[in-house]
C-alpha cells in the first residue's frame, strides 16, 4: 500500500469512529431525554427532590458528555494524518485553567445542590406521630412488625427466634405489650401519613428498596435503622432487597401497600383478626 | 543528583529455568504477569458469559453441569469480580508493562530488587492457584461453580464470616478466598515497593521527574497507592479470618439467628469490614485505571505526533486523582448505615476527583489538536479508552451524589458504571499497551489488520453490552439477582438482558481474534527490524527488540529533553528522541 | 569522619574472601563493589516502614472502632512482664546504635559485641511476650474471650512477627564468617537494619500504651 492509499484508508477509519462516537452519543442521550427506560413514578417528596437532582445532572454530564465523545470524534477527522508536521504546543495554560474552573464549578456546584435532598431524608428524624413500622429482614423473607393498638412494640429477644414456629422476631409472648404486636410478610401504610420504619436484620446485611419511595437502606444486623418518608399516592409497590444475603436474594421480594386511611384501618382489623 | 550506577556488561542467566522460569529479569517477570493475566481474563470471560446465558435462560441445562442453580450464579458471580479485578486488572497494566518497561523508560538496568520482583510474581501465581482451587473444594454450591463463595468480591460481613450456615461456599471455598488475596496483597506491597524505589533511584543521568514518561509517572503514583491500600487489606482479610475460624467477633454482632441457628459472636460490627474493604477498594480502581491512562497519553501523543497537551497538568492530575481516591472510600457506602453526616463529606471529595478526570480528557483531546493522527490499532484502542473513560466517568457523578445514590445503589447502574470504566476503559488501555509494545517484546508486528477487526468489534460490543445496563439500573433492577423469575417489575426488562447477553457473546468470541493474533504474532508475526518502528521518542524505542539483558548493553542513555518532542519545529525528523544530544534546536521548555 | 579509609577496607574484607559473588545483575566494579546505588535500601526500607505503618493503623482504626461499639468490652489484668519487655526492647535500640556507631568508626570487634547484644535482647523481648500470652492463657484469657484480648493477642502476634523478620535480618548481618555481600554493603545493611529496628520499637511503645490505656 502505498503511503497516500495507507491515509486514505486511515480517512475512512477514521470518519467511521467518528460517525460511530456520533451515533453512540446521539442514541444514549435519546434514550435518556425520551425517557425509554426510567424510573417509575415517585410517591414521595423525598422521590421530587431525587427526581430533580437526577435531572440536573443528566443535563450537566450530557453536555460533558456530548462535547467530549463529539469533540473527539471531530479530532480524529480533522487531524488525520495528512502527511504535515503536526502543531508543535505543549499546551495552552489559560484554556487548562479555563476548563479546570469551569469543571469544578459545574460539578462542586452539582455536589452542594444534591445536599438538600438527602438533608430532608437523613438529617431530620421521623415527627412524633409518625406511624412506626418495625421491618426485620432475613434470609429469604421481609417481616414487618406493627406495634398494635397499645403504640408500643413488645419485647424482642434473639434467643426467642423459631422460624419453624413462625416467631420471626423473637417475640416475648410474656410482654404485655407484646400481645397486640402483628409481624406480617407484607406491609401497609395509610396515604399521606408520614411513616417511620424502624429497620433490623436478623441474619446478614439486606436492603429495603421500593422504587417508587426513591430510597433504599441496608438492613443491618446489630444496628437498628430508621427512615421517615410520606407516600403521597395508593397503590402496590414492589419491595426488592438490594444487598446480597445470600442464594435467595433475587427472590426476597414482598409488596408495600399504601392505601386510604379507613381502608388501612380495615386491612389492619382483618390481619389482627386472622393472627 | 546522586552518582548513576552503570556496571559494564555483564553475563546474562543461562539455562532455560533460569532464563524464563525463575528469572530475575524484569522483562521476563513482566511477560509472566501479562501471561498470567491473559489466562485469568479468559477464565473472568467465561464465566461472565455462563451468568449472562443464565440471566435469559435460568432453566437451561449446561452440558456436564445441569442446571445452574441461584448460588452457583453468585459463586460465578464472586469468582468473576474477584479474578478480574485482582488478577487481570492489578496485574496485566502494572505489574505486567509496568514491570517490562519502567526501568527502560528511565534508563534502568533493571528494577531495584530484581530477586524481590520474582519473589513477588511467584506469590502472585501462587494466589492464583489458592482462588482457583476454590473450585474444587467441597461445601460450595456445586455444579459449574463448585465450592467457589457467593458473597461478591466485596465479600461483606456477616455472611462471609459466619460459615455455611449462611450459604454455600462460605466455608473452605471463602477461607481459601481470603488466603488468596492475602497471598496476592504480600505479592502486591512488595511489587509497590519495588516499583516506588526504582522510580525514584534508578533513572539515568538527565532523566529528571519531569521527563519522565506519563507511563511512568502511572506506574509509580499506583504503586504508591498499592502500597497504602493492600497493607489495610491484609489487616481486614486477618480480622475476618480470625472472625470464622478462631471466635472473635471484629465484624460480627451479638445476636445473630441464621436458619433458626443462634450464632455465639458478640458485639462486632458488619461496617468495619466495609470500611476497611472500601479503604482499600477505592484505592484498587484507580489502580486499576491510572496505568491505563498513562498508555493512552503516550499512545495518543506518538501517533498523534504531537507532544502531550499539559504535560504537567497531566502529573498533577494523577496526583490528585490518587490522593483524592484515598479519600473517598465512603461512597460506596452511603445507605449502609453509616452516618449521613460524613456522606456529605466524602461525597463533595468524590465529585472533585472529576475535576483532575475532565483535566485528563480535555488534554488528551487536545493532544490530538493540531496533530497528524494516525489510526494504528494501538491507537484506535487509546482513542476508544478516551471514549470509554469519559461515558464510565460520567457515570459516577450520579453515585457521587447521596441523594441520587439512593435509587441507583446496588443496582445495575452501578455494574455499568464500573465495567465501562475498569472491565473496559482499563481493558482497553491494556490492548493499547499490547499493540503497541508487542514489537519490542517480541521483534515481531501483531497482524494490524486482524487488530483492527478486534477493535471494531470490541468497542462496538462493549457499549452494547454495558450502555443498557445503566439504563435498566433506572429501572430499579437490582444487582447480584440470579434471575429475574421472582421480584416482577423486572419481567419488563428482559429484553434488555437478551440483548446484551447477544453482544456479550459476540464480544467475548471476538476476543479470541486477538487472542490468535498474540500467539500467531509471537512466532509468525511479521517481524520488526527496526528497533523504533512507530518512530517514538522514549527510551524503550532505542535499544534492540526484545532488549538485552541489562537494556543497554552497558551504554546507559543520557536524557536530554522530555518524553513528548515531536514535531519540534526546523528537526530533520518528526520525532527527536529522549536522548538525543541538544544540537541547538528548538529548546523544549523542559 | 575517621575511619573512611577502614571502613571501604572493611567493606573490600567482607566483600573479598576469594570467591565470586552472585550477580543479581547490576555488577561490580574492577575492585568489587557492588554497583548498585545504596539509597535504594533507604528508600526500600522507608518505603516498607510505610506499608507496615498502615497495616497497623488498619487494625488501631478497628481497635478504635470496636472499642466504641457495644458493651462488651471487658478489661483483663494487663501481664506486668510487658513493661519489663518493653525496657528491653528499648535498651536493644541503643545497643543497636552503639553496634552502628562502632561501625562506622572501624570498631568491628565493637560492632559485633553490641550486634550480638542486640539479638539477644531482641530474643529476650519475643520469650518474654509468649510469656505474657502463657499468663494471660493461665488466667483465661483467650484470643475469643473478648474483643480487648482479641485485639491484644492480634496485635502483640503482628509486631512478634515483623520484629521476628528483623531479628532474621540480625543474624544474617551479624554472621560470622562475612559472606561477601551480593549489591548491599556491610555498612548499609547493618544501618538499613537499625532502622528497621528502632521503628520496631517505637511501634510496640506505641502498641504497648494503646493496649493498656485502651484494655
Amino acid at each position: 500500500m502505498t503511503t497516500r492509499q495507507s491515509r486514505l484508508a486511515s480517512g475512512w477509519a477514521a470518519a467511521a469512529l467518528a460517525f460511530l462516537l456520533i451515533i453512540i452519543t446521539f442514541s444514549t442521550i435519546y434514550i435518556f431525554v425520551k425517557r425509554i427506560w426510567w424510573f417509575p413514578e415517585s410517591i414521595t417528596a423525598l422521590g421530587a427532590d431525587v427526581d430533580a437532582q437526577f435531572v440536573r445532572t443528566l443535563v450537566i454530564t450530557g453536555i460533558v458528555f456530548f462535547l467530549a465523545q463529539l469533540g473527539l470524534g471531530f479530532a480524529i477527522v480533522r487531524y488525520r494524518d495528512r502527511g504535515r508536521r503536526a502543531v508543535y504546543s505543549h499546551g495552552n495554560n489559560k484554556l487548562e485553567i479555563l476548563w479546570t474552573t469551569a469543571t469544578a464549578i459545574m460539578f462542586l456546584g452539582l455536589g452542594i445542590a444534591a445536599e438538600r435532598g438527602w438533608a430532608r431524608f437523613h438529617f431530620q428524624g421521623a415527627s412524633p406521630g409518625a406511624l412506626q413500622i418495625e421491618v426485620v429482614g432475613q434470609q429469604f423473607q421481609w417481616n414487618f412488625r406493627y406495634p398494635g393498638p397499645d403504640g408500643v412494640f413488645g419485647r424482642t429477644d434473639p434467643s426467642l427466634i423459631n422460624d419453624a414456629a413462625g416467631n420471626f422476631v423473637g417475640l416475648d409472648s410474656t410482654d404485655p405489650a407484646a400481645q397486640d404486636d402483628l409481624v406480617l410478610p407484607i406491609i401497609a401504610i395509610p396515604v399521606n401519613r408520614e411513616v417511620e420504619l424502624i429497620l433490623r436484620a436478623k441474619d446478614v446485611t439486606h436492603s429495603f428498596f421500593v422504587r417508587e419511595l426513591r430510597f433504599k437502606q441496608d438492613t443491618v444486623p446489630g444496628l437498628t435503622i430508621r427512615v421517615h418518608f410520606t407516600a403521597n399516592k395508593v397503590g402496590k409497590y414492589e419491595i426488592a432487597c438490594a444487598e446480597l444475603c445470600g442464594l435467595g436474594h433475587h427472590r426476597m421480594r414482598s409488596d408495600l401497600f399504601v392505601l386510604p386511611p379507613d381502608e388501612y384501618q380495615n386491612w389492619l382489623r382483618q390481619q389482627a383478626e386472622t393472627e | 543528583m546522586a552518582a548513576h550506577a552503570h556496571p559494564v556488561v555483564h553475563e546474562a542467566p543461562k539455562g532455560f529455568i533460569r532464563k524464563y522460569i525463575f528469572s530475575t529479569d524484569h522483562k521476563i517477570i513482566g511477560i509472566q504477569y501479562y501471561l498470567l493475566a491473559l489466562f485469568s481474563v479468559f477464565i473472568g470471560i467465561i464465566l461472565s458469559l455462563l451468568m449472562r446465558l443464565h440471566l435469559i435462560a435460568p432453566n437451561v441445562e449446561l452440558p456436564f453441569f445441569g442446571q445452574m442453580t441461584p448460588e452457583q450464579y453468585l459463586a460465578l458471580m464472586t469468582m468473576h469480580g474477584t479474578i478480574m479485578v485482582f488478577f487481570v486488572l492489578t496485574t496485566a497494566p502494572q505489574s505486567g508493562f509496568g514491570n517490562y518497561f519502567l526501568p527502560i523508560q528511565i534508563g534502568a538496568p533493571d528494577m531495584a530488587f530484581p530477586r524481590l520482583n520474582m519473589l513477588s510474581f511467584w506469590v502472585t501465581f501462587a494466589a492464583l492457584i489458592v482462588m482457583l482451587a476454590a473450585f474444587f473444594v467441597a461445601g460450595g454450591p456445586g455444579g459449574v461453580a463448585g465450592g467457589a463463595p457467593i458473597s461478591g468480591w466485596t465479600a461483606y460481613t456477616p455472611l462471609s464470616a459466619i460459615g455455611p450456615i449462611a450459604g454455600p461456599g462460605l466455608g473452605m471455598g471463602q477461607t481459601l478466598w481470603i488466603l488468596s488475596l492475602a497471598l496476592f496483597a504480600g505479592a502486591s506491597l512488595m511489587g509497590a515497593l519495588n516499583f516506588i524505589t526504582t522510580t525514584l533511584d534508578l533513572r539515568t543521568k538527565g532523566m529528571s521527574l519531569m521527563r519522565m514518561p506519563l507511563t511512568v509517572w502511572a506506574w509509580f503514583v499506583t504503586a504508591i497507592l498499592a502500597l497504602l491500600g493492600f497493607a489495610v487489606l491484609l489487616g481486614a482479610g486477618i480480622l475476618l479470618l480470625l472472625d470464622r475460624t478462631a471466635g472473635t467477633s471484629f465484624f460480627v454482632p451479638a445476636g445473630l439467628v441464621v436458619s433458626d441457628t443462634q450464632i455465639p459472636h458478640k458485639g462486632g460490627s458488619p461496617l468495619l469490614w466495609q470500611h476497611l474493604f472500601w479503604f482499600f477498594g477505592h484505592p484498587e480502581v484507580y489502580i486499576a485505571i491510572l496505568p491505563g491512562m498513562g498508555v493512552t497519553s503516550h499512545v495518543l501523543s506518538t501517533f498523534a505526533r504531537k507532544p502531550i497537551f499539559g504535560y504537567r497538568a497531566m502529573v498533577y492530575a494523577i496526583f490528585a486523582i490518587a490522593l483524592l481516591g484515598l479519600s473517598v472510600w465512603g461512597h460506596h457506602m452511603f445507605v449502609s448505615g453509616m452516618s449521613p453526616y460524613s456522606a456529605l463529606a466524602f461525597s463533595l471529595l468524590t465529585m472533585s476527583i472529576g475535576v483532575p478526570s475532565a483535566i485528563k480528557t480535555f488534554n488528551w483531546i487536545g493532544t490530538l489538536w493540531g496533530g497528524q493522527i494516525r489510526l494504528t490499532t494501538a491507537m484506535l484502542f487509546a482513542i476508544g479508552f478516551v471514549s470509554l473513560f469519559v461515558t464510565g466517568g460520567l457515570s459516577g457523578l450520579f453515585l457521587a451524589q447521596p441523594a441520587v445514590d439512593l435509587p441507583l445503589h446496588d443496582t445495575y447502574f452501578v455494574v455499568g458504571h464500573f465495567h465501562m470504566i475498569m472491565g473496559v476503559a482499563a481493558i482497553f488501555g491494556i490492548f493499547a499497551a499490547t499493540y503497541f509494545w508487542f514489537p519490542k517484546m517480541f521483534g515481531r508486528f501483531l497482524n494490524e489488520r486482524i487488530g483492527k477487526i478486534h477493535f471494531w468489534i470490541t468497542f462496538i460490543g462493549v457499549y452494547a453490552i454495558f450502555m443498557p445496563m445503566h439504563f435498566i439500573g433506572l429501572s430499579g433492577h437490582p444487582r447480584r439477582y440470579a434471575d429475574t423469575t421472582a421480584v416482577q417489575f423486572l419481567a419488563q426488562l428482559d429484553p434488555v438482558h437478551t440483548f446484551m447477553t447477544v453482544a456479550a457473546v459476540i464480544t467475548g468470541a471476538a476476543q479470541l481474534l486477538f487472542l490468535f493474533n498474540f500467539f500467531w504474532g509471537l512466532w509468525k508475526g511479521e517481524k520488526a527490524p527496526d528497533i523504533n518502528p512507530w518512530k517514538a521518542t522514549s527510551l524503550e524505542w532505542t535499544v534492540p527488540s526484545p532488549p538485552p539483558h541489562d537494556n543497554f548493553q552497558g551504554r546507559f542513555p543520557t536524557v536530554y529533553r522530555g518524553p513528548y518532542e515531536y514535531s519540534v519545529p526546523g528537526a530533520a525528523e518528526d520525532y527527536t528522541p529522549q536522548n538525543a544530544p541538544d544540537t541547538g534546536q528548538t529548546a523544549s521548555r523542559q | 569522619m575517621a575511619g573512611k579509609a577502614a571502613t571501604e577496607e572493611l567493606e573490600l574484607i567482607e566483600l573479598g574472601g576469594g570467591r565470586g559473588p552472585r550477580d543479581a545483575g547490576f555488577g561490580r566494579d574492577d575492585a568489587g563493589a557492588p554497583l548498585v546505588p545504596q539509597r535504594i535500601y533507604f528508600t526500600g526500607i522507608w518505603l516498607a516502614l510505610a506499608a507496615i505503618l498502615m497495616f497497623f493503623m488498619g487494625l488501631t482504626s478497628s481497635f478504635v472502632v470496636r472499642k466504641g461499639l457495644s458493651g462488651d468490652w471487658v478489661a483483663f489484668s494487663f501481664p506486668r512482664i510487658l513493661w519489663l519487655n518493653t525496657t528491653i526492647l528499648l535498651l536493644s535500640s541503643v545497643t543497636i546504635e552503639r553496634a552502628r556507631r562502632a561501625l562506622l568508626r572501624d570498631e568491628v570487634a565493637g560492632f559485633h559485641r553490641w550486634w550480638r547484644i542486640t539479638t539477644a535482647l531482641g530474643l529476650g523481648f519475643l520469650a518474654g511476650q509468649v510469656v505474657a500470652w502463657q499468663e494471660l492463657a493461665a488466667a483465661g484469657v483467650y484470643i475469643a474471650s473478648n474483643p480487648s484480648s482479641s485485639f491484644f493477642y492480634l496485635l502483640t502476634a503482628a509486631h512478634g512477627i515483623h520484629l521476628l523478620g528483623g531479628l532474621t535480618a540480625l543474624l544474617w548481618v551479624g554472621r560470622r564468617p562475612a559472606v561477601a555481600y551480593v549489591r548491599a554493603t556491610p555498612l548499609t545493611a547493618v544501618t538499613v537494619s537499625s532502622i528497621y529496628w528502632h521503628f520496631m520499637d517505637g511501634l510496640w511503645v506505641f502498641l504497648v500504651l494503646l493496649l493498656f490505656l485502651g484494655r
